[in-house]
């Protein structure tokens, strides 16, 4: 127990740093992933390549690798940028091709003749991706970004073996100050318990609210 | 599920005109100009920062280090048989917990299934490395058995569910006993239409066994970084970056294209009449959603 207490600074600042790259490994994966995703489903041909290559280039690379060619890849082309910045931008890039598919198996859900519906009451295609289509996808499309945001939270791990700074990473300070190993994990786990079931719990909310079964 | 063909028409987009047609043309030669503009400068980065100078492409010739390599990857390829093999079995141990009739046994399955998945897989893996002290590939392969087990549970189990109600019916009232129903009638049906989501979830299992490389197993990404840090050769790390990711990717691409084949398999099998075949998606589901 008073691994925690007397190291509670030392653990705060840990899980600040993993909810910091949680959040911000999010925001760009769902940003990068939602531009991916209209790539694929656009009428545009060479969109559609690219989207498709993105998605199963990072959906097939192990994420250890990618860490490995951003954090000490990049700066052999001269772009140096703090650690955690590189970590997000991994992060978010792996995540996003996972976000894109569940956007897009989101807009296959939808009827077709919505779509079409839509259209033949004269909405431009504005409207009808804002007023109709969109609204439907993102119903269904609430438990997978849920499972991919969590699967994020417990990705962000890798980064803290890249000494960023993150809740896995204060094992090693805190084992050189010779504390006891395993309650030094024990409350590590807490603190990714925590995590990941506040996400949980936030997307069990937005799936009651708005969640509908296809 | 393919992307939808630009003939088609979709909930976004109606079939295309002759003159929307040529706008999309349009459109496609000058986003493709755009990105292979991109394309090359990102080439042109490598030529000027001197990565294709033969220096740093000569270590790849030499018999020492492409056997380093391939040992590397045998490493990766062994932790990642070992992996999956026990995982698959503690899946199946764990689903049979939680299919049990025994409340307790029920509840301690759940939880373990609960907790493992829960858990980020490097936080096991140093765990068991660092305050266990175990040797690194018994390490990992506990670490990865742990997690992808945890999640193959699930997967058994959502196969089992999914069966078709009058299958079970029908296997009791012929006067099955349930270890019968269970064995004869719905793991068989489940496990086939669950196939492609074991093997994603194995594809996710390779990829994880990269994570050796942080506990210093000697896997295929510690032999590129030992050949990377070599001075002789002028550090060649984009080199080894160029070498390694692509044997990488393949070999995870081809196992997910053939958990893909194997979904579409499956969908045409008669055997698989009574369930749905889940898509080759790893079975991540969301914790307390069912």
């Amino acid at each position: 127990m008073d691994v925690l207490t007397k190291n509670f600074s030392l653990y705060g600042k840990g899980f600040l740093g993993t909810v910091e790259l949680t959040v911000y490994a999010s925001v760009l994966a769902l940003v990068l992933g939602f531009v991916m995703a209209s790539c694929r489903v656009s009428p545009v041909g060479s969109f559609r390549v690219l989207g498709t290559v993105w998605v199963t280039v990072l959906r097939n690379t192990p994420l250890t690798l990618l860490f490995f060619a951003v954090l000490l890849g990049l700066p052999r082309f001269g772009l140096v940028l703090p650690f955690q910045l590189f970590a997000v931008i991994a992060l978010g890039c792996y995540t996003s091709s996972f976000i894109c598919e569940a956007l897009r198996s989101g807009i296959n859900t939808v009827p077709k003749g919505q779509g079409e519906a839509a259209r033949s009451l004269g909405m431009t295609f504005g409207q009808t991706l804002s007023t109709v289509v969109l609204p439907q996808a993102f119903r269904s499309v609430i438990p997978p970004i849920g499972s991919t945001l969590i699967a994020l939270a417990k990705n962000s791990a890798i980064a803290g073996a890249f000494s960023v700074t993150e809740l896995l990473g204060t094992y090693k300070t805190l084992s050189e100050l010779g504390y006891n190993i395993i309650w030094t994990f024990v409350w590590i786990a807490i603190g990714y318990l925590i995590i990941t079931l506040f996400i949980s719990a936030v997307f069990n909310v937005l799936e009651k609210r708005w969640g509908v079964a296809r | 599920m393919t992307a939808p063909l630009a003939t088609e028409s979709t909930a976004l987009y109606d079939i295309p005109g002759p003159r929307t047609q040529q706008r999309h043309l349009v459109y496609g030669i000058i986003s493709t100009i755009l990105i292979l503009a991109l394309f090359g400068w990102l080439v042109h980065l490598l030529f000027d920062t001197d990565q294709f100078t033969a220096a740093k492409w000569r270590p790849f010739e030499y018999k020492g280090i492409q056997e380093l390599l391939l040992r590397g990857l045998g490493n990766t390829l062994r932790a990642f048989a070992f992996a999956s093999v026990l995982s698959i079995a503690l899946g199946a141990v764990l689903a049979v917990g939680r299919l049990s009739d025994h409340r307790p046994l029920r509840w301690i399955a759940t939880v373990l299934v609960e907790f493992f998945r829960a858990m980020p897989v490097l936080v096991m893996i140093f765990f068991i490395f660092v305050a266990l002290k175990v040797q690194p590939l018994p390490a990992l392969v506990a670490g990865l058995t742990l997690y992808n087990g945890s999640v193959l549970a699930e997967v058994f189990r959502t196969g089992v569910n999914s069966v078709e109600r009058g299958q079970k019916e029908a296997a009791f009232s012929l006067g099955m006993r349930k270890t019968q129903v269970m064995t004869y009638v719905l793991v068989p049906q489940g496990i086939r239409a669950m196939l492609p989501t074991i093997i994603s979830q194995l594809v996710v299992a390779l990829k994880d066994t990269s994570l050796g490389y942080l506990i210093t197993y000697e896997e295929f990404l510690h032999a590129g970084k030992l050949i990377a840090s070599n001075l002789d050769y002028d550090l060649p790390f984009i080199p080894v970056v160029m070498v390694i990711s692509p044997i990488y990717i393949g070999m995870c691409m081809l196992l997910s294209w053939f958990a893909t084949w194997m979904a579409r398999r499956q969908k045409r099998n008669p055997k698989t009449e009574a369930v749905d075949v889940a898509p080759a998606e790893p079975g991540t589901l969301l914790p307390g959603v069912q």
